[in-house]
């Protein structure tokens, strides 16, 4: 655990040691109290909840959480410090892990500094608090898994601009696995069950059910489960790169 | 005794071999010259031996443990400085050896005492708190080499280690080189042939991947043919350079 915390430390560090996590940060935050406040208009709504504060989430993610998790593996690539990285005593799975929970700690800072709207809600009225914190947390969760699939696709290209394309585009099929958009393409030639299980991976789908506060623990382990596989994939792809 | 060791290794990336049943050891005190043109499969075989990059056939071994199947343990008794001499622009010099330190699992006292020896003998007091993006690129290959040397390993492969280094700057990355010589196997790969006669015990010439000359700087230069005087004439080349020419044309039949 000792090497995944080392990772881990320099990883998170780098974010503040460039104006990156400045930026992310503001555009983070101006971005999702943008979108509550303005296009899902948090006050004519008059409800104390914050519905129209998550909803946004999914949409915001697919955008930046690549943004933060692309330059994990494509950058050592291009700078040949993976070199380094790849040969030190220690094993792929320790770099991969301490890699994501860098940038998913990050994230959750991001998601922690909007905690004053939280505190709005309970000012102007009485939100269901339960409801809230576990929306927090799965939407914690999802931002975890965008970053580990962006993390996956950034092991594949030493080109940051690529594995930022590539993992929105994945992320997005994620996102609207539940959506006829995706599922039409399906539909015709598939049996049943594939096109069941394509829908069930709906990123969005399974949010709700956590910001509805409902039917939360499916949900959550849903999002465990695909982090689990994408950083088990990324290990592979590490793996497979050597052998290349 | 052989600390380093490669049984016929055969690299191929798609149907490019880069690597062609390359066969040789290094013994403790000597240090082994890799020499070649550009492309010529250097670089590509001291990754296989750093273990960064798995071979298509074939063994290597560090410290008599395959780099592929007992990886942990051969990159333990291993220094590896790749080429060009990466390292995180964002960092310190202290904190980025410190990290390569701490990654190789020593413990605070040790790591004070390697960094101490290595500050003073690498000459990196001046720039221990200067981020690498800011640093020369004689001080970058300098950080690399203090890097590969943390944890004083039994082996060193340092792939063009004096690459972009002013003349002073060389000398003393040879005298360093030479110093270390006795304690440890060292391979370094070079287009320089002067370096070679410098610091080698001997040299390994190198080119389209294949193994075409193993001796020491002096049985290399045997095999020079005697100079053409009107080339010499026009072209100044040392005894070295016409024997490196002579092997590496002669296989491409020019």
């Amino acid at each position: 655990m000792r090497t995944v915390y080392l990772v881990f430390r320099r990883e998170f560090a780098g974010y503040f040691s460039t104006p990156i996590a400045a930026v992310f940060l503001i555009v983070f935050l101006g971005m999702a109290t943008g979108l509550t406040f303005f296009v899902a208009s948090f006050f004519d709504r008059a409800q104390a909840d914050m519905s129209a504060f998550f909803l946004w989430h999914p949409w915001l993610y697919l955008v930046l959480m690549p943004a933060i998790g692309m330059r994990l593996w494509a950058e050592e690539r291009r700078s040949g410090t993976i070199e380094l990285l790849m040969t030190l005593p220690v094993q792929p799975w320790q770099l991969v892990l301490g890699k994501w929970l860098a940038a998913w700690v990050f994230a959750g800072l991001a998601l922690l500094l909007t905690m004053p709207l939280w505190a709005t809600v309970n000012y102007l009225g009485s939100p269901d608090n339960g409801v809230i914190i576990a929306s927090y947390l799965g939407s914690w969760l999802m931002a975890g898994a965008f970053l580990a699939i962006s993390a996956a696709v950034s092991a594949l290209t030493k080109n940051q601009v690529l594995a930022f394309i590539g993992a929105v585009v994945v992320g997005f099929l994620f996102v609207m696995a539940g959506f006829d958009l995706v599922l039409s393409a399906v539909k015709p030639w598939a049996p049943q069950i594939v096109v069941q299980a394509i829908s069930s991976m709906s990123f969005i789908g399974h949010f709700q059910r956590i910001t509805d506060g409902v039917l939360e623990v499916p949900a959550l382990i849903f999002f465990v489960s695909l982090i689990a596989f994408a950083l088990w994939l990324n290990v592979r792809i590490l793996e497979v790169k050597k052998a290349a | 005794m052989t600390l380093v060791e490669t049984r016929g290794l055969v690299k191929r990336f798609g149907s490019f071999t880069a690597v062609n049943d390359v066969s040789f050891s290094v013994q403790r005190g000597e240090v082994v010259g890799f020499l070649g043109p550009n492309g010529a499969g250097k670089s590509t075989t001291m990754k296989i031996i750093a273990g960064f990059l798995e071979p298509s056939s074939g063994d290597a071994f560090v410290g008599g443990h395959n780099s592929r199947t007992d990886a942990l343990a051969a990159r333990k008794r291993l220094g590896y400085l790749p080429e060009g001499a990466p390292a995180y622009p964002d960092m310190t010099v202290g904190d980025f050896l410190e990290f390569i330190a701490a990654m190789r699992g020593l413990d605070a006292a040790t790591t004070r005492k390697r960094l101490g020896i290595l500050v003073d003998r690498i000459d990196l007091a001046e720039v221990w708190n200067r981020r690498i993006e800011a640093l020369s690129k004689g001080f970058k290959r300098r950080v690399g080499i203090a890097q590969a040397l943390v944890h004083d390993p039994d082996v060193l492969i340092l792939d063009e280690p004096t690459d972009g280094l002013d003349p002073n700057q060389k000398h003393e990355m040879r005298e360093l080189i030479r110093e270390l010589a006795p304690e440890k196997a060292i391979v370094v790969s070079t287009h320089i042939l002067e370096e070679v006669e410098a610091i080698c015990t001997r040299a390994l010439i190198i080119a389209r991947g294949e193994i075409l000359a193993d001796g020491t700087p002096a049985e290399l230069l045997a095999k020079a043919p005697v100079s053409d005087p009107d080339r010499q004439r026009l072209v100044k080349t040392t005894p070295l350079e016409d024997a490196f020419r002579h092997i590496t044309l002669e296989q491409a039949g020019a």
